[in-house]
Parts: C-alpha cells; sequence; structure tokens
C-alpha cells in the first residue's frame, strides 16, 4: 500500500500538466456539488423555519363529532345533524393526553393551548384577534416568542398579555398599557407585558398570549383545552406520529405536512433538481478523471511492463491506478470543499436568507469525490493490471 | 544421466520449448523447439542475426510470456503450473533484467529505480534498501547521481542504472538483452565488465543477448539462435570459430 502510493504519487508528478488541469476539473465539480448543495439546502432550511417557526409541527384535537342522520324510531328526522360549534367542544381528558404524548417516541414537547376568537380593542380602535392561552416555558417549545420580544418581558400570568407589534402599533399600544379584549362572554382588560415581533403576519398582527388560565376565561372554557401542540424530534417524521397518535389515540392529529402540502411538493422537486445537478456534475468529473487515467495507462505501458518484470504484482498495479483516482478525489475533495463553501459563503452575503455550512454536505461531498475517483479509476487500473508485461517492455500489443 | 547432483546444479532448463504468435491464419512459430540447460553461475551469450528469437526466448526465461509448449523449469521448478502471483513473485526473487528498451522508470529517481525490485519484495523502501542501491551505483560508478531523474542522465549511465537495479536482490540469474546496444564501444565495454565482475565475484549466472563479438568472446559459452533454433552451443571459440566458417 505504501509502496502503491509511492508509485501512484511518482507517476501523478511525472505528468504534472495532465495532473493539475484533471484536480482543477475535479475541484471545481466538487465545489459546483457543495455550493448547489448549501444553497438548496439553506434555501429549504429557511422556508422550513419560516413555516415551522410560528405554527406547531402537529395540532392535536378533540375527534370531529361524525355528521349522522338523526332518526327515531326509524323515522328519518334529519338527514345530517351538524356536530355542535367546534370552539365549544371539550377536551376530555386533555391532562392524560398530554402526559402520554409527552413520553411518546419522536415527540419532543408537547403544549397545551386555548385559542379563541376575540376582538381586541382600546378606545374606538378594535382589532380581530385570536386569544391564545398557554403556560409560557411550554409555548416557547412550539413557537418561539422569547427570543422575538422587541420589548418588555416574555411573561404572561394574570392581566399580563403579549402582543404582537403590528398589533401595537394597530392599537397604539405602549409597554404597561391597558387593553380590552371581548368574546361573546363580555370584555376583560388585559395590560401589555412584552411586544414580540415575530416576523410572521398572522402572529405580529393578530395574536393577544396569555397565560392558560386568563384564555381560559376570556374564551369561557374553564379547565379546558383547545389543542395540544407538539414538536417532534424531526420534522419530516410529524406525518407518520401524527398518524400513529390518531391510530393510537382516536384523538385527530394534523401535521404541518398535511397543512403545508405545496410547500413539501416544492422541496421535493427542489431536491430532486438539486440531486441531478450533482449526479451530473459527478459524471463530469468522473469521465475526467477516467479519461486522463486511460492515457496515462497507455503513456505508461513500458514503465508498467518494468515494473511487473521486476516483480510488480498485478495488485500493485492496479492499486497504483486507483490510487491515484482516489488522491485525485482525495484533493480535488479538499479543494473543491474550500471553494464551494467560500463562494456559498460569499453569495450568502448577499442573499436574504442565511447560507450555513453542514457538515453533512460537506463530507458528503468530499466521500462522494473520493468514491468517484476510485470508480472512475477502476476501468484504467485493470487495464494497467493486465497488460502483458512481454508486450508492453517490447513497445507493441 | 541426469541425476538430482546435476539437477540441483541447472539454474535453467529448457525442454522442446516451442513458441507461437497469433492465432489460425496468421499464426507464426517464432521458437521451433528449444532445449538449454544453463548451470548457476555460467556467463552464457546469446547470439543470432535479427529476428532469430533471441528476445522472444528471453521473455519465457524472464518468465514474462509463457511458453506455447515445452517444458521450462527454474531452478528446479516446472513454472506451468505457476499462477501470474507465483510468476511474480518467483521473477523478483530469482532474477534481475536489464532491458533492451525502455530502460528505467522514468517516473522515479535513479535510486528509487534501483533500489525499486527489493521495496516491490517487501512491500516498501527501508534505509538498508537504499543504503545497498547506494553501494551499487557507486559500484556502477553512478556515486551522488542518485537523485536524479533518469532522463537527466546519459544512455550509458541509464544503462548502468538498469544493471545496478538487476543486480539489487542479488538474484541467482540476470537476464540482459542487448544491454549494450545502444551504447558507443567505451560505454559498451564498462557496462560489459559490470556484469562480468559481479558473475565473478557472486557467482551469479548472466544470459546476455548481444550482437557485438567481442563481447560474446568474452563470455564462458556462447548459444547461436538462427530462425528459433539452436544451431550452436558451445565455447566462444566453438561457436564463434564456427561462424567464421560458415562466412568463408
Ligand atoms: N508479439 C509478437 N507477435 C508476433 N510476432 C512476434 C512477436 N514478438 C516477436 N515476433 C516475431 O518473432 C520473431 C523473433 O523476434 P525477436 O524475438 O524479437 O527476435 P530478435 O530479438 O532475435 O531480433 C520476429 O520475426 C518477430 O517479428
Ligand atoms: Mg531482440
Amino acid at each position: 500500500m505504501r509502496l502503491a502510493l509511492h508509485l501512484a504519487w511518482r507517476f501523478l508528478r511525472e505528468g504534472r500538466a495532465q495532473s493539475i488541469l484533471i484536480l482543477a476539473g475535479v475541484t471545481i465539480g466538487v465545489a459546483a456539488y457543495v455550493f448547489v448543495s448549501s444553497i438548496i439546502a439553506s434555501l429549504q432550511r429557511d422556508l422550513l423555519s419560516r413555516t415551522l417557526g410560528t405554527q406547531a409541527q402537529i395540532v392535536v384535537s378533540p375527534p370531529e363529532p361524525e355528521a349522522r342522520a338523526l332518526r327515531e324510531d326509524d323515522t328519518l328526522i334529519a338527514r345530517r345533524v351538524e356536530p355542535p360549534e367546534p370552539r365549544r367542544r371539550p377536551f376530555d381528558g386533555w391532562l392524560r393526553h398530554v402526559r402520554a404524548l409527552e413520553t411518546t417516541e419522536g415527540v419532543s414537547a408537547v403544549c397545551p393551548k386555548v385559542a379563541g376568537p376575540a376582538l381586541a380593542g382600546r378606545g374606538a380602535a378594535e382589532r380581530a384577534v385570536l386569544v391564545v392561552g398557554a403556560d409560557p416555558s411550554r409555548l416557547r417549545e412550539i413557537v418561539d416568542l422569547a427570543s422575538k420580544m422587541k420589548d418588555g418581558a416574555y411573561r404572561t400570568g394574570g392581566d399580563q398579555a403579549l402582543v404582537g407589534d403590528g398589533l401595537a402599533d394597530e392599537l397604539g399600544l405602549r409597554l404597561g398599557a391597558p387593553f380590552r379584549v371581548t368574546t361573546d362572554r363580555g370584555p376583560t382588560t388585559l395590560r401589555v407585558a412584552g411586544i414580540f415581533d415575530s416576523g410572521a403576519a398572522s402572529l405580529d398582527d393578530g395574536w393577544v398570549v396569555t397565560s392558560l388560565r386568563t384564555a381560559q376565561t376570556i374564551t369561557g372554557r374553564p379547565g379546558d383545552v383547545t389543542e395540544l401542540d407538539l414538536r417532534v424530534d424531526d420534522v419530516y417524521e410529524a406525518e407518520s406520529i401524527a398518524a400513529s397518535i390518531e391510530a393510537r389515540t382516536g384523538l385527530e392529529a394534523v401535521s404541518w405536512m398535511e397543512r403545508n402540502r405545496d410547500l413539501l411538493t416544492a422541496l421535493k422537486s427542489q431536491d430532486q433538481s438539486s440531486t441531478m445537478i450533482r449526479v451530473f456534475v459527478m459524471l463530469a468529473v468522473a469521465m475526467g478523471i477516467a479519461s486522463v487515467l486511460v492515457v496515462s495507462v497507455v503513456q505508461r505501458r513500458g514503465q508498467i511492463g518494468i515494473l511487473r518484470a521486476i516483480g510488480a504484482s498485478q495488485r500493485l498495479v492496479l492499486g497504483v491506478f486507483l490510487l491515484q483516482g482516489a488522491i485525485f478525489g482525495v484533493i480535488g475533495a479538499l479543494f473543491g470543499v474550500a471553494l464551494g463553501a467560500a463562494f456559498a459563503k460569499g453569495l450568502g452575503n448577499v442573499t436574504l436568507f442565511a447560507i450555513e455550512l453542514e457538515a453533512s454536505i460537506l463530507i458528503g461531498a468530499a466521500s462522494i469525490s473520493l468514491a468517484t475517483g476510485l470508480v472512475s479509476a477502476l476501468l484504467p487500473a485493470r487495464r494497467a493490471a493486465r497488460l502483458d508485461p512481454a508486450a508492453a517492455i517490447r513497445g507493441d500489443g | 544421466m541426469m541425476g538430482a547432483e546435476v539437477r540441483s546444479d541447472a539454474m535453467l532448463e529448457l525442454e522442446a520449448v516451442k513458441k507461437s504468435f497469433g492465432e489460425g491464419e496468421a499464426r507464426v512459430e517464432v521458437l521451433h523447439g528449444i532445449d538449454l540447460r544453463v548451470r548457476r553461475g555460467e556467463l552464457v551469450a546469446l547470439v543470432g542475426p535479427s529476428g532469430s528469437g533471441k528476445s522472444t526466448l528471453l521473455n519465457l526465461i524472464g518468465l514474462l510470456d509463457r511458453a506455447t509448449s515445452g517444458v521450462l523449469r527454474v531452478q528446479g521448478r516446472d513454472v506451468a503450473p505457476l499462477d501470474d502471483v507465483a510468476l511474480t513473485k518467483l521473477r523478483g526473487e530469482a532474477l534481475g533484467f536489464v532491458f533492451q528498451f525502455h530502460h528505467l522508470v522514468p517516473a522515479l529517481s535513479v535510486v528509487e529505480n534501483v533500489m525499486m525490485p527489493a521495496a516491490l519484495k517487501r512491500g516498501g523502501f527501508d534505509a538498508a534498501m537504499k543504503a545497498r542501491a547506494n553501494a551499487l551505483l557507486e559500484a556502477v560508478g553512478l556515486k551522488g547521481q542518485g537523485e536524479r531523474l533518469p532522463r537527466q542522465l546519459s544512455g550509458g549511465m541509464q544503462q548502468r542504472v538498469a544493471v545496478a537495479r538487476a543486480l539489487m536482490n542479488d538474484p541467482p540469474l540476470v537476464l540482459a538483452d542487448e544491454p549494450t546496444g545502444n551504447l558507443d564501444t567505451q560505454s559498451s565495454d564498462q557496462v560489459f565488465e559490470l556484469l562480468r565482475e559481479r558473475h565473478r565475484e557472486l557467482g551469479t549466472a548472466f544470459v546476455i543477448v548481444t550482437h557485438d563479438p567481442t563481447l560474446a568472446a568474452r563470455c564462458e559459452r556462447v548459444v547461436r539462435l538462427v530462425d528459433g533454433r539452436v544451431v550452436a552451443d558451445g565455447t566462444p571459440d566453438e561457436v564463434l570459430e564456427d561462424r567464421r566458417a560458415r562466412k568463408a
């Protein structure tokens, strides 16, 4: 192995111009691979975090009562009886479900939540809002407002409420200012404990966040919740986890994937085109390496013959040429990863989304580069190993 | 008459060795049944007109090519059943080569070229190898040239490096195909003397293909090949006389 490496290195050094050219080719290929992968991964991550940052990955709610026909003594009285108004549906045994879900495999956080429509107002100004009540530390695991506080503190309880900066502007709310929240139960006065800027208009313009107890009172659901919000370890597992929760508990569980089909489809087709680009880039790299090595084998017939004559085994010759491919792959990977990362970082400074370099992409590119080097060297290496030493020395055949 | 004693003395034995190239219509038989024995420590010149099959014969003896039929034994061992791995190993251990063309590996430095047979045997270089290679380079008059590349040396110097390399593993048999073919008389003399010195000092056997009758005359035994047959085999006087006789 050491000897094969030595010989491989010597051959590459001998054909320096060729080696440098193909190395440049591999470098550019790997750089393109890293660049494309990083851009697309970052774009996807950005899209995902925008989507998932403001909604639960799985929402669990009580089962929808099915519409059924109402009969009395086999006399059809009504063809359909609509389920009772959803807002008023109680979530029986939600505390028990919270405990069960908390220990469910793949679920990393559970947040029982009350959400109900209301009108927020101050003076004459009024806006339709969603009153969201939850334990602040649990809510934080689902929608992280704590890190998006613009003013005041991430704190609820009693009449303390958090509002978005959009709503604060529209109603002219400042820290500590009282405002009115009205439901069919009548008005309640809350005070602004903090103002957040989540970046999502629906939250910033429409959410009034309170403690669970306060929201229960405002919406007239003492002791009850409307839904359980879940976070999972792997966002792409959300759908299957939701399905298994439904099957096990009979509750309704809707994953973000179900709610964002279009986004998922877009991500998938992006994945496919990025894979295509990567495959073609590496194919071009492989052909480049293979053609250089084929030429190199032909040029070195005499040398190979001599080496075989003085005791080099076929395996050694095979190794020498495989290693040349591997060296192209490894060195090309080093330069290519560095170059691709630099380009991606450079572009990251001018795009709207942050470009992060994932270790998995860099390692993946390096391994694929090495594998490409080895695979493309396979054919030339076999040719070299099978050279008839007598013919190679004669200079024919 | 082939007692065990005689056989253990044999470096090389060929019995009715034939070699053909090509298939079917294009098939050409180049060697028509060669019988030859070379004992340990013999210095044999192989002479004959161009195209008579000398290189072909040397390639068979050198285990670079296989005979079409007949028996070839190296150190008493029939080589026909050996696979490529075994042949390579035997070649690396028992044989040294000095080629007519492509003398050295141009990608390697001079000293690496010389070390290569040992490195191939051991799977790597070591310091002792390098010391021995440098000593051999010194012996062939190339002290201090080890780090240069072959193309930076003259043809004669390259051929001497090739000789040093052939001797690296102390093989019992060295095969040289016109080792002095491309050299001027002085270089050619130098290279030949090197081989003869080794032969005298270490008892290395040599089979040297040469066109040069004065070199052949300095060997112990001369084998003449014509059209793929051994037509004369004896002392230089016998064989080369024979040549003169035929010419006259
Ligand atoms: N690989 C081959 N294929 C076909 N013919 C060959 C091959 N090698 C040698 N020959 C033929 O065998 C004959 C002997 O060649 P060679 O052994 O090189 O002779 P010498 O070395 O004595 O000049 C020549 O006629 C040559 O053309
Ligand atoms: Mg010849």
